[in-house]
């Protein structure tokens, strides 16, 4: 019974996202709607954690599996990937090195700057 | 045979249950970052598809089931979030800097790349949001004349490299503040990296959650902006 209402509250505040991304005119997926929705729900003690804990858990825990289908999707783009397959391949090799170093290095810098400011 | 294949509901998503649990068996025996289960899973799923010649609209009839999930999933990713809470609000001002300025260098980068390589309009828009999560990928390449499968596999694959690399990276460029390494991670990677900063620890895993909702939702707007300059 616990699971279960873990289960459907988790299920409606998707639900409500998906309500939101048809009335708002933005390319925001539900899913953004929803994480929203549940942060400031739990950020007003409206819901706690212990609500939805174990079905969260499972849900986060087995998220690398659910992006193996739209992953293995890859074989039917292939052909038109190849037009362009080196310019494709470093764009998304490099950027997505260049962006991680760059965040983390900037943000980095800034949060040591903070607690210099502090001592 | 072949038309069980198309019309089975559990096939695909038992062999994709089933390369993953073995991807998880070998990971504890095998340590090494290459060795992902998700990443095991996708190469072995593709392997066995292409040997049996199985369509993917035939697998994914089945395995879309798992897909369905994701949406429930994300929204979860507000628990690690709201649990630091605290670390949010103490280093808000970095925190924002640095989604701001993730969001900035991706698209110059893309846009130096696709001036470097002389892609056309529609090449470049498609790479523009492929460092986000794929709903508003999808949003973004449709909405600037992209192509958007290639959107999706862009966004596939960064994910994928962030997912195996993230680790690494942090550490051969010298991140090691937990709130940096996350949303380094959630900027470049999105949710796939997201998985791996949680597994990081909480602090990354939460600053990671808020990126792909920050860093998407600003991408929206930066993403239309550049999309005039090449």
């Amino acid at each position: 019974m616990k699971l279960f209402k873990q289960f459907t509250i988790i299920i409606f505040l998707s639900f409500l996202g998906e309500v939101l991304h048809t009335l708002i005119p933005f390319p925001i997926p539900a899913s953004i709607y929803g994480i929203m929705l549940l942060f400031f729900l739990l950020e007003r003690n409206v819901l706690r954690i212990d609500d939805i804990r174990e079905v969260s858990d499972f849900l986060i825990f087995i998220m690398p599996l659910l992006f193996i289908p739209s992953a293995v999707g890859l074989i039917d783009v292939w052909d038109e990937l190849r037009a362009s397959l080196t310019a494709y391949v470093t764009i998304i090799i490099a950027v997505t090195l260049i962006v991680m170093v760059a965040t983390g290095r900037l943000t980095q810098w800034v949060l040591q700057n903070q607690k210099e400011k502090e001592t | 045979m072949k038309v069980f294949w198309e019309t089975s509901t559990f096939f695909g998503i038992f062999i994709t249950l089933f390369f993953y649990g073995a991807g998880t068996v070998l990971k504890q025996k095998i340590k090494h970052p290459l060795m992902n289960p998700m990443l095991f899973a996708i190469v072995f799923t593709v392997l066995f598809l292409r040997l049996f010649g199985i369509e993917y609209q035939a697998y994914n009839n089945s395995a879309k089931y798992i897909s369905y999930l994701m949406t429930p999933a994300t929204v979860c990713l507000a628990v690690p979030l709201y649990r630091q809470l605290d670390t949010l609000k103490k280093n808000f001002k970095a925190v924002m800097f640095g989604i701001t300025s993730s969001v900035i260098i991706t698209m110059l980068s893309v846009l130096a790349f696709a001036r470097f390589f002389g892609l056309n309009r529609a090449s470049y828009v498609t790479m523009l949001p492929k460092s986000i999560t794929t709903p508003i990928g999808i949003g973004v390449a449709e909405e600037l004349g992209g192509y958007v499968a290639i959107t999706v596999a862009s966004i596939v694959i960064s994910g994928i490299l962030g997912n195996i690399f993230a680790e690494t990276v942090c550490n051969v460029f010298g991140i090691q503040e937990p709130v940096a390494k996350g949303i380094a991670i959630g900027c470049s990677s999105h949710a796939l990296g997201t998985v791996k900063a949680l597994e990081m620890g909480e602090v990354e895993g939460a600053m990671s959650s808020l990126s792909i909702a920050l860093a998407g939702i600003l991408t929206v707007a930066a993403a239309s902006v550049f999309a005039t300059l090449l």
